[in-house]
């Protein structure tokens, strides 16, 4: 496969092998921890049919589930922090950034408020709500940018997308203040990011989209890296700056609403992993997009880890725990490099 | 090489304003030699450097690049034969000084292909080329404004494209820089036999580098030829209201430009 003379080359698949190896051992190794501990080796083991295997039975029906929700919220939102802050051109760039989380928050909130009650191909209507909302809130952001001009400004997509969040965030709080107690507090839960899932239909219907974004980020890489030099030299190297960016924004939306309609808004995954990969693996997008997607999953994974067994039989919202790691390691990174 | 027949450009500022940038404006680059761009702020040099790269596609006339109209190139095709050096270049991410010349390489590689040994060897041959091969693996954005500006140089060499359009390459450079940013352009156009399009403010830069000046004012050319015939003191009052001496300096080789004062 690869011509493994090139340093380059040999960069890449090592970087990718190690990053995937961390991936697959978290996959691998998380689903062991628990109330009751498990073996590994037990789970695997095809001698005794399924339905005695008590350890199997826990490893792929109990645990297996939410650790894949996990790698699958945690590697979308990184994902897609990545293209969001190259396109940006602007390191504080993330899926909240743009009012996507805001506007999928709005969805699920008004599902829950008014016991929305459809479903489609087995997807209930929170997640459903969510995603509408993620990528509704990104269509506004990008309509509005193009509107005056050929091509997308970054200053105009994040002066929009602040003034967006604010705006759905005051949407969000006004209609919770007119729901009663009970809804609120479920809105308020959702809010905080949870990786409660217990089978594998909701992974199956997040996965289409994913895979959707996945296939457009596959033409992103080196674009990104052109693009966030400067949209113009990006231009004058043969880049068609605006079908990228066209292309990035669908992918990144549709990977963002996937990821929150199955954990809800996690925070400061999308921000916190593309910087932690960056210092890892330099800046070429062509290893930081693969290695954030991986190692975004392998650290929501963690952190879910940590939420389910620091406090059991208790479980923390996930995206407390990513927030009171993240935000600590987000402030040292920045005080580091200062 | 490159020709510029009679393109106009307005910009449209509301429903009835509009602002011509250019007017009718043409220019011949003919291959091998180092055209300046000269006039005022507002006169429609950038606009023109971006009409001549085809970044902006001009209302009336047109370009036409090795007898072929512009608008036949694909973007790919049309970065293997133009490369721009902006004004400034900066870099959000920590890329490297190779990083940045690699990127260069984009128009000659497929969608999924990596960077071969051959292209690490162009890009290393630019790095030379511009005397920058000690920064190789610096971090972009730590570098100077003159190292940046060659490093960027470096990687519109590692494009291999045969005209260089570069938009006031000293604009923000000290007087040592500026100085060897016009030798190495100089010396690229002499050994490379690179064509260049410059656009800048600097007269003397100018008399440096260019072998032929165009003047722009207002969006329209009222000069073009060779430098020791265009630069002049009249040419200069008329350009810039300056009134000016303009002498041939024996040392450096070339005319120079010294303001004296407004004219009346």
């Amino acid at each position: 496969m690869a011509d493994t003379t090139s340093p380059l080359r040999r960069r890449f698949a090592t970087t990718l092998l190690a990053f995937g190896a961390l991936a697959a051992a978290a996959i691998l190794l998380a689903p062991l921890v628990g109330s009751t501990s498990i073996s590994l080796s037990k789970a695997f083991d095809r001698s005794q049919p399924f339905a005695d295997n008590v350890d199997a039975q826990i490893f792929f029906v109990a645990r297996l589930p939410r650790v894949v929700a996990a790698a699958l919220v945690g590697g979308g939102l990184s994902l897609a922090g990545v293209v969001f802050q190259a396109l940006l051109r602007n390191p504080l760039a993330s899926p909240d950034t743009l009012g996507v989380s805001a506007g999928a928050s709005l969805g699920a909130m008004l599902a829950i408020t008014f016991h929305a009650n459809f479903s489609f191909f087995g997807i209930s209507a929170v997640p459903l709500a969510s995603f509408a909302g993620s990528i509704g809130a990104l269509a506004i952001v990008y309509a509005l940018s193009t509107a005056r001009q050929r091509g997308t400004s970054t200053m105009v997509l994040l002066l929009a997308g602040v003034t967006l969040t604010a705006l759905l965030s005051a949407v969000v709080r006004f209609v919770q203040y007119l729901a009663d107690f009970t809804e609120t507090f479920q809105t308020m839960r959702w809010m905080m990011g949870s990786l409660d899932v217990a089978s594998y239909a909701p992974l199956l219907a997040a996965l289409v989209p994913m895979a959707v974004a996945c296939a457009g980020f596959a033409f992103l890489p080196r674009v990104l890296d052109l693009i966030s030099i400067g949209a113009e030299s990006a231009a004058a190297r043969g880049v068609d700056v605006v079908r990228a960016e066209r292309m990035a924004l669908v992918s990144a939306s549709l990977a963002v609403g996937a990821a929150v309609s199955l954990g809800g808004p996690v925070a400061f995954v999308g921000i916190i992993v593309p910087h932690l990969v960056r210092l890892i693996v330099g800046a070429d997008h062509r290893l930081v997009l693969p290695a954030s997607a991986l190692f975004g999953g392998a650290f929501l994974i963690g952190c879910d880890l940590v939420a389910r067994t620091v406090f059991a039989p208790l479980e923390l919202p996930v995206g407390i725990v990513t927030a009171i790691i993240g935000g600590p390691i987000f402030l040292w990174l920045l005080f580091r490099r200062a | 090489m490159l020709q510029a027949h009679a393109v106009s450009f307005a910009y449209n500022r509301g429903m009835l304003r509009r602002h011509l940038v250019l007017d009718q404006v043409s220019v011949n680059v003919e291959r091998g030699t180092v055209v300046g761009l000269l006039g005022p702020n507002g006169s429609g040099k950038t606009t023109l450097l971006r009409i001549l790269s085809g970044m902006v596609t001009p209302q009336s006339g047109h370009v036409v690049l090795n007898g072929q109209p512009l608008l036949s190139f694909t973007r790919r095709g049309l970065a293997r034969q133009i490369a721009v050096v902006p004004q400034e270049t900066y870099s959000t991410f920590d890329f490297t000084v190779l990083d940045i010349v690699l990127m260069g390489r984009y128009p000659h590689l497929g969608a999924f292909e990596l960077e071969g040994a051959d292209d690490l060897e162009i890009a290393r041959a630019a790095l030379a080329a511009t005397d920058t091969s000690a920064l190789e693996t610096r971090m972009f954005a730590t570098l100077s404004g003159g190292e940046k500006q060659r490093v960027v140089i470096a990687s519109a060499l590692a494009q291999a494209a045969n005209l260089l359009l570069l938009d006031e390459p000293t604009s923000s450079l000290d007087l040592g820089y500026q100085f060897e940013i016009a030798s190495i352009l100089r010396r690229l156009n002499r050994e490379r036999a690179a064509t260049m399009v410059v656009s800048t403010h600097d007269l003397n830069f100018a008399a440096a580098l260019c072998g032929r000046v165009v003047l722009l004012k207002e969006g329209r050319v009222i000069a073009d030829g060779a430098t020791e015939e265009i630069l002049t003191a009249s040419n200069v009052r008329a350009l810039y209201g300056m009134d000016a001496d303009v002498t041939f300096h024996e040392r450096a080789g070339h005319l120079t430009v010294v303001p004296i004062g407004r004219s009346q």
